[in-house]
C-alpha cells in the first residue's frame, strides 16, 4: 500500500507529487491510510489533558499561547471600529505589560482585511482573512478564488480557506484536492490555511483523510472548524490532526502547521493542546509558525492568568480590554 | 523546550504512624508470636522505593498470630456475617465503597508512596477501580439467589487471602468485596513491601462499623501468607501472585476441602497485524508494557508484529517511548514510576541481561534515572526469538520483547507457546480477523483494540499455568460460594 | 445337538478412536458372566499415547459447532440404546442402562446451551464491548468410578466432552467390560477419534503418570475413592496447575439431575473486550 509506505518515519523520503493525479490514485491512497480507533485516541487525547503544567512552565506556556493566538472575529455586525480595535490589541495584547508579546496574527473577513491592514504592516503580526465563501465554501469556485484574491490584493498574507466537505463527503476527493491547488495558486505568497470544518466530517477516519489530502494538495496549515458549525476544535481532533503533520513531515520532509479554532476559551484548553502538540508532533511545532489557536476570548484569559502568575493575584475581566 | 515543571501531589494529606499492628477482631494489636521459627515476633520495614525513605515498620505475623486471626474471622461469620441478610452486608460494603471514595486522595498518595507506581495512576485507575469493585459487589450482596449458580448458594467460611503488591488496594479490592458479599469473612495478607494501604483499609473497616473479625488483615512475608493457606479452620483460599508460588498453593491444600483460586503470572503477546491503526497501536504497546512500570501479571509483554509494518511499528514506538516520563511517583506527569522493590530490580536487570547476552538488541530511550531509588528506564527488545528467556519469562518490569510474524495463524501458534495464559491483545481494522484470533488465543483476557482494560463487571482470570478461577463479575462470586 | 461355540470378544483399549492391545502386552482377568474375560492392563505408555491421541483430537472437537457436537452426543444415545441389551448381558441393570441412555440425552441438550447459561455480557463503565465465553480446558484426565459401571462412566465422560474438552479415562479395574462395550458405541456415533479414550487396567498403576502429565489441562478424580492416593494425584496435579474436579465429599446419587457442576469444572472463561467507535 502507498499510503503505507510513505505513512512511515523511516528516514527514506518518498516523492507523493503523483498522488493527486487522478481520483483512483487518491482514493486508493487515502483509504490506504491506518484507521484511527476513536476509543484510543480520545484516551490518548484525555490522559494528555491530566498533565499538570505549572509556575515556570505555566508561565512560558501562556506567552507561548499567546504568539499562537490568530484573534479572530467572523461576525455579520463586524465594523471597521470593531476590526481597529482587534488589531490593536493584536499588537499589544495587555498595554500594562511590555514584556507581554503579541499575538500571531488577526483574523478576519476579506472585507474587513483593508482596515486591518494598514495597523498590522511592518508589525510581524500576520494578517489572516477567512475566504472562498466563508464558512459554507457553497459558492461557484470561480467566486470563491476571486474571493481569495481580493483578501490577497487587499494585504491579506494568511488565508483560511474551507473545502468542499459535500465532495469529500460523497467521496469526490479529486474535486477536492483540485480546488484546495487552485486556492492555493490563487493565494501567491499567501500561506494557506485549509479549513476542514471536522465537526461535519465526523469521523477520525475522514479528518486524517483529510488532512492528508489538504497537505497533498499544498496547504500549509490544515485547521479544524470554521466555528460556525456547533462541533468545533476538540483535542482527539487536534491529535489526529498532528499525528497526520508529523508522518507528512515523515514522508515528505515538508512541515505543514495545524490551528484547532473554535470553543478554545481558557488557559487550561490552550495548555492541554500545547501538551499535545509537545508530545505527539514535538517541539518543532510549538512555534507560531506552525500551531495556532483560532480564538477570540482565549486571549483575555491568558492575559488573566499571565497577570497573576506575575503579580500573584486572582484578577479580573475589568482589568483587560473589550474588544 | 516545553520542560514541565515539577508538579508533586502534597503527601500531607497521608497520617502515617511509625508502626502498626495486625487488624483482628477489628482492633490493631501487637503481634503475640514471638517465635522467629514461623516467622513471627519480627517487624517488617516498608520503604517508599523512589527514595529507599522508612515509610513505617509493620508487625510480622507468626502462626499463633494467623490462628487469633482465623478464629476471629470464625467467630464472626458463625455469629454475626454469616447470618447477616444480605442486604444489611450490601449496606456495609456500600458504606465502604463511600468511604473510599470520600478518602480517594489520601489512598492514592499512600498507594504511590508505598508501592512506586505514579499517582496518575493510583488517582486515575488504582483507587477509582476499588470504590467500583466494593459498589459492584455490594449490589450483588442480596441478589445470590438469582446468580444463576443455583437457588441457595451458600457461603463458604473463612477465607484465606494472599496477594501481590502491583496493586495493593485494588487485589484487596477483588479478594475483600466478593468474600464479604457473599457472606463470608476474610483473613487477609497484604504484600511483604506494600501493607501500608490494606492497613488504612483496616481503619476504613473500623469507620464503617463493620462487625469485628469479618475483615483481619495479618502483614508478614512467605512465611506469614504459608500460615494463612494452611490454617485447618480456613475454608477458602485466594491467591494473587507467581505461578511458582500458585504451584505450592495448590500443592498445600491438596487433599483438603479448602476452595482454591489462583490468579498467577502471564506472559501476554500483544498482536498487531499491518492493518491496525498504528497511533492507536502503539498506545496500546505502550500501555500494555510500561503500565505500572510493567508490574502486572497480564502486561503485554510480548509484542507481535506483522513482518510488513514491522519498521513503521518499531519507529512509532520507539518516539512514543521517547516521550515517557520517568521519575518521582508523586510527581503528576510521571508515567513510569519507581520499581517496587530492590529484589524486583534485581531480577529485572537478570533477565535484561540474559536478553542482552542470548543475542537479542536492547534498547531504551535516553533517561535519567534518580540516584536513590529503584529504577529501571523503559527498555525493547528487538531480534527476540520464541526460545529467548526473555521471551518466555514472566520479567515483570518495564521490558518488552518484540518478535514478528507473517501469518495470522504464525501469530496465533506464537502466542499460544507459552505455559501461560493470562491476557492477550489483538490490533487490526478488520472484526472477523479480530473474531477469528480472539477465538483461538489460549486466554483469559483478550482486549482487542485496547489493553489493559479492568471493571469490577468483567471477569479476570487465566488459563492453564496463569492459574483458575475468576475475578470480577458474576464468575466472581462463583470463587466464594458454595453451590 | 450341540450346542455352538461363541465367538468370544477380546477386551482392548480405545485410543484415538481404535482399539490397541495394551502397549505392554499385560492384560487381567476379569470375571463376568461368561467366565472369565481377559482385559488389556494398560501401561503409563498408553496413558502417554492416549493423551497424544487426546490432544490432538482437542483442536477439531472443541472447534466442532455446538449443534453438531450435541448431534453426535445424541447419537451416542441411540446407538447405545441399540445396544441395550448387550449390557444387561455384561450384568449392567437394564434400569442403569437406560438412565446412561437418557444422560447422554441431557448433555447432548447442553452442547449449545451452556455457553449462553455460564457466558456473560459484561457492562463496563466504559464504551466497551465485553463479552464473556466459556470455553473447552484441553485435555481432561478422568478417573471414571467403579460403580455404577456404566451411568458412572457415562455421567463423567459426557459433561467434559459436551463442550469441547478431550478425555483420557482410566476405567475402574473392577468394572472393564461396560467400559470397553461403551467405546464399541462411541466407535460407531461420529464421534472423531481421539474425543474419548478409554484405558482398563489398574488406575493405581497409571493415575500418577496421568496427573502428572504436563499436556493434561485438568483431573476428575471423582474415581479416586482413596483420600491418600487423591491427594497424591492432586499434589501431581499441581505441576501444571490442572483443573482439579476433588472426588466426592460422600455417597453420590447418580440418578439425581447432575446439575452443571461437572462441565463448568472443564470450562476457562474468556473475556473479549472491544472498543466502540465510528
Amino acid at each position: 500500500m502507498l499510503a503505507r509506505m510513505t505513512a512511515t518515519t523511516a528516514s527514506a523520503r518518498s516523492d507523493l507529487s503523483e498522488v493527486g493525479r487522478s481520483e483512483a490514485t487518491l482514493r486508493s491512497f487515502l483509504h490506504g491510510l491506518p484507521g484511527v480507533d476513536q476509543v484510543g485516541a480520545e484516551q490518548r487525547a484525555a490522559m494528555l489533558g491530566t498533565r499538570s503544567i505549572k509556575t515556570t512552565a505555566k508561565a512560558w506556556a501562556i506567552d507561548l499561547a499567546i504568539r499562537m493566538v490568530d484573534l479572530t472575529t467572523l461576525e455579520g455586525a463586524d465594523t471597521p471600529g470593531k476590526v481597529r480595535g482587534l488589531a490593536a490589541k493584536a499588537l499589544r495584547p495587555d498595554p500594562a505589560d511590555p514584556s507581554c508579546p503579541a499575538v500571531g496574527a488577526l483574523c478576519v473577513y476579506p472585507t474587513m482585511v483593508p482596515v486591518a491592514a494598514p495597523v498590522l504592516a511592518g508589525s510581524g503580526v500576520h494578517l489572516a482573512s477567512v475566504a472562498t465563501a466563508f464558512p459554507s465554501g457553497q459558492a461557484p469556485l470561480e467566486i470563491r478564488l476571486a474571493d481569495t484574491r481580493a483578501a490577497v490584493a487587499a494585504g491579506a498574507d494568511e488565508i483560511d480557506m474551507v473545502i468542499n466537505r459535500g465532495a469529500f463527503l460523497s467521496g469526490r476527493y479529486g474535486e477536492v484536492f483540485d480546488e484546495i491547488v487552485a486556492v492555493k495558486a490563487a493565494c501567491g505568497d499567501a500561506h494557506l490555511k485549509v479549513i476542514l470544518e471536522t465537526g461535519e466530517l465526523v469521523t477520525y477516519d475522514n479528518v486524517r483523510r483529510a488532512s492528508w489530502l489538504a497537505m497533498l494538495a499544498g496547504a500549509d496549515f490544515v485547521k479544524t472548524s470554521t466555528g460556525k458549525v456547533p462541533v468545533a476544535a476538540t483535542l482527539p481532533v487536534t491529535l489526529v490532526m498532528l499525528e497526520a503533520v508529523r508522518d507528512f513531515r515523515d514522508a515528505t520532509g515538508r512541515v505543514v502547521g495545524v490551528k484547532p479554532a473554535g470553543g478554545i476559551r481558557t488557559t487550561k484548553d490552550a495548555i492541554k493542546y500545547l501538551v499535545l502538540v509537545n508530545e505527539t508532533a514535538g517541539e518543532e511545532w510549538l512555534h507560531p509558525d506552525r500551531f495556532r489557536f483560532g480564538a477570540s476570548s482565549l486571549l483575555n484569559d491568558l492575559l488573566m492568568q499571565r497577570t497573576k502568575l506575575t503579580t500573584g493575584v486572582y484578577s479580573g475581566p475589568d482589568y483587560f480590554t473589550l474588544d | 523546550m516545553f520542560e514541565y515543571a515539577p508538579a508533586p501531589e502534597s503527601r500531607a494529606v497521608v497520617d502515617l504512624k511509625p508502626s502498626y499492628g495486625l487488624f483482628i477482631n477489628g482492633e490493631f494489636v501487637d503481634g503475640e508470636d514471638r517465635d522467629v521459627e514461623t516467622g513471627g515476633g519480627g517487624t517488617i520495614k516498608s520503604v517508599n522505593p523512589a527514595t529507599e525513605e522508612l515509610l513505617a515498620e509493620v508487625t510480622e505475623a507468626g502462626r499463633a498470630d494467623v490462628d487469633r486471626a482465623v478464629r476471629a474471622a470464625r467467630r464472626a461469620y458463625d455469629e454475626v456475617w454469616g447470618r447477616m441478610p444480605g442486604r444489611d452486608r450490601a449496606k456495609y460494603l456500600f458504606r465502604i465503597a463511600r468511604i473510599i471514595q470520600e478518602r480517594a486522595r489520601e489512598l492514592a498518595v499512600l498507594e504511590s508512596l508505598d508501592n512506586g507506581k505514579p499517582i496518575r495512576e493510583s488517582r486515575d485507575v488504582d483507587i477509582p477501580l476499588v470504590a467500583a469493585h466494593f459498589f459492584y459487589y455490594a449490589g450483588w450482596a442480596d441478589k445470590l439467589g438469582h446468580a444463576g449458580l443455583g437457588p441457595d448458594p451458600r457461603p463458604l467460611g473463612v477465607a484465606g487471602q494472599v496477594i501481590p503488591w502491583n496493586f495493593p488496594l485494588l487485589m484487596l479490592a477483588w479478594k475483600v468485596a466478593p468474600a464479604l458479599a457473599t457472606g463470608n469473612t476474610v483473613v487477609l495478607k497484604p504484600a511483604e513491601t506494600t501493607p501500608l494501604t490494606a492497613l488504612l483499609f483496616a481503619e476504613i473497616c473500623q469507620q464503617a462499623d463493620l462487625p469485628p473479625g469479618v475483615v483481619n488483615i495479618v502483614t508478614g512475608a512467605g512465611e506469614t501468607g504459608r500460615a494463612v493457606v494452611e490454617h485447618p479452620g480456613v475454608d477458602k483460599v485466594a491467591f494473587t501472585g507467581s505461578t511458582e508460588v500458585g504451584r505450592q498453593i495448590a500443592r498445600a491444600v491438596a487433599g483438603t476441602r479448602k476452595k482454591l483460586t489462583l490468579e498467577l503470572g502471564g506472559k501476554a503477546a500483544n498482536i498487531v497485524f499491518d492493518d491496525a491503526a498504528i497511533d492507536q497501536a502503539v498506545e496500546g504497546i505502550v500501555n500494555g508494557i510500561f503500565f505500572n512500570q510493567g508490574h502486572v501479571c497480564c502486561a503485554g509483554s510480548r509484542l507481535l508484529v506483522q513482518e510488513s509494518v514491522y519498521d513503521e511499528v518499531l519507529a512509532a514506538l520507539k518516539r512514543r517511548m521517547a516521550r515517557l516520563r520517568v521519575g518521582d511517583p508523586l510527581d503528576k506527569n510521571t508515567d513510569i514510576g519507581a520499581i517496587n522493590s530492590a529484589a524486583q530490580l534485581d531480577r529485572i536487570r537478570e533477565l535484561s541481561a540474559s536478553g542482552s547476552a542470548e543475542g537479542a538488541e536492547r534498547w531504551s530511550p535516553p533517561c535519567e534515572l534518580p540516584d536513590q531509588g529503584f529504577w529501571f528506564a523503559p527498555t525493547i527488545f528487538t531480534g527476540v526469538s520464541q526460545a529467548h528467556r526473555i521471551a518466555r519469562e514472566e520479567i515483570f518490569g518495564p521490558v518488552l520483547s518484540v518478535l514478528t510474524f507473517r501469518t495470522p495463524a504464525e501469530a496465533v501458534e506464537k502466542a499460544n507457546n507459552t505455559p501461560y495464559g493470562l491476557s492477550a491483545g489483538i490490533w487490526t481494522e478488520k472484526g472477523s480477523r479480530i473474531l477469528w484470533t480472539a477465538d483461538r488465543l489460549r486466554a483469559g483476557v483478550v482486549w482487542a483494540n485496547t489493553f489493559n482494560k479492568f471493571d469490577p463487571t468483567s471477569p479476570f482470570g487465566g488459563y492453564r499455568e496463569s492459574g483458575y478461577g475468576r475475578e470480577g463479575g458474576r464468575h466472581g462470586l462463583e470463587a466464594y460460594l458454595n453451590v | 445337538m450341540s450346542e455352538r461355540v461363541a465367538v468370544r470378544k477380546t477386551y482392548k483399549l480405545f485410543i484415538g478412536g481404535k482399539f490397541p492391545r495394551s502397549e505392554s502386552g499385560r492384560s487381567y482377568l476379569v470375571d463376568s458372566t461368561d467366565g472369565g474375560t481377559n482385559v488389556a492392563l494398560a501401561s503409563r505408555k498408553d496413558v502417554r499415547d492416549a493423551v497424544l491421541a487426546a490432544r490432538a483430537a482437542v483442536k477439531g472437537w472443541s472447534g466442532t459447532t455446538a449443534y453438531n457436537r450435541g448431534q453426535i452426543l445424541y447419537r451416542v444415545a441411540e446407538m447405545l440404546e441399540g445396544r441395550r441389551d448387550q449390557f444387561v448381558g455384561l450384568g449392567v441393570p437394564a434400569a442403569e442402562v437406560d438412565e446412561a441412555i437418557d444422560r447422554w440425552v441431557w448433555y447432548a441438550g447442553w452442547s449449545d446451551k451452556i455457553t449462553q447459561v455460564h457466558g456473560n455480557a459484561n457492562p463496563v463503565a466504559g464504551p466497551y464491548f465485553n463479552l464473556s465465553s466459556p470455553e473447552p480446558t484441553g485435555v481432561v484426565g478422568v478417573l471414571a468410578p467403579a460403580e455404577p459401571a456404566l451411568l458412572g462412566l457415562v455421567s463423567v465422560v459426557a459433561p467434559a466432552i459436551v463442550t469441547g474438552n478431550t478425555v483420557v479415562v482410566l476405567v475402574a479395574e473392577s468394572a472393564p467390560l461396560p467400559a470397553v462395550t461403551l467405546a464399541e458405541v462411541l466407535a460407531t456415533s461420529d464421534l472423531p477419534g481421539g474425543v474419548v479414550n478409554l484405558l482398563t487396567g489398574r488406575p493405581a498403576e497409571t493415575a500418577s503418570w496421568l496427573a502428572g502429565h504436563m499436556d493434561v489441562n485438568a483431573l476428575d478424580l471423582t474415581g479416586a475413592t482413596d483420600p491418600e492416593f487423591a491427594t497424591e494425584l492432586e499434589r501431581a496435579a499441581a505441576g501444571n496447575l490442572k483443573r482439579v474436579l476433588r472426588p466426592p465429599a460422600g455417597p453420590v446419587d447418580w440418578s439425581a439431575d447432575p446439575g452443571i457442576g461437572r462441565m463448568t469444572a472443564f470450562l476457562e472463561t474468556k473475556t473479549v473486550w472491544h472498543p466502540k467507535g465510528v
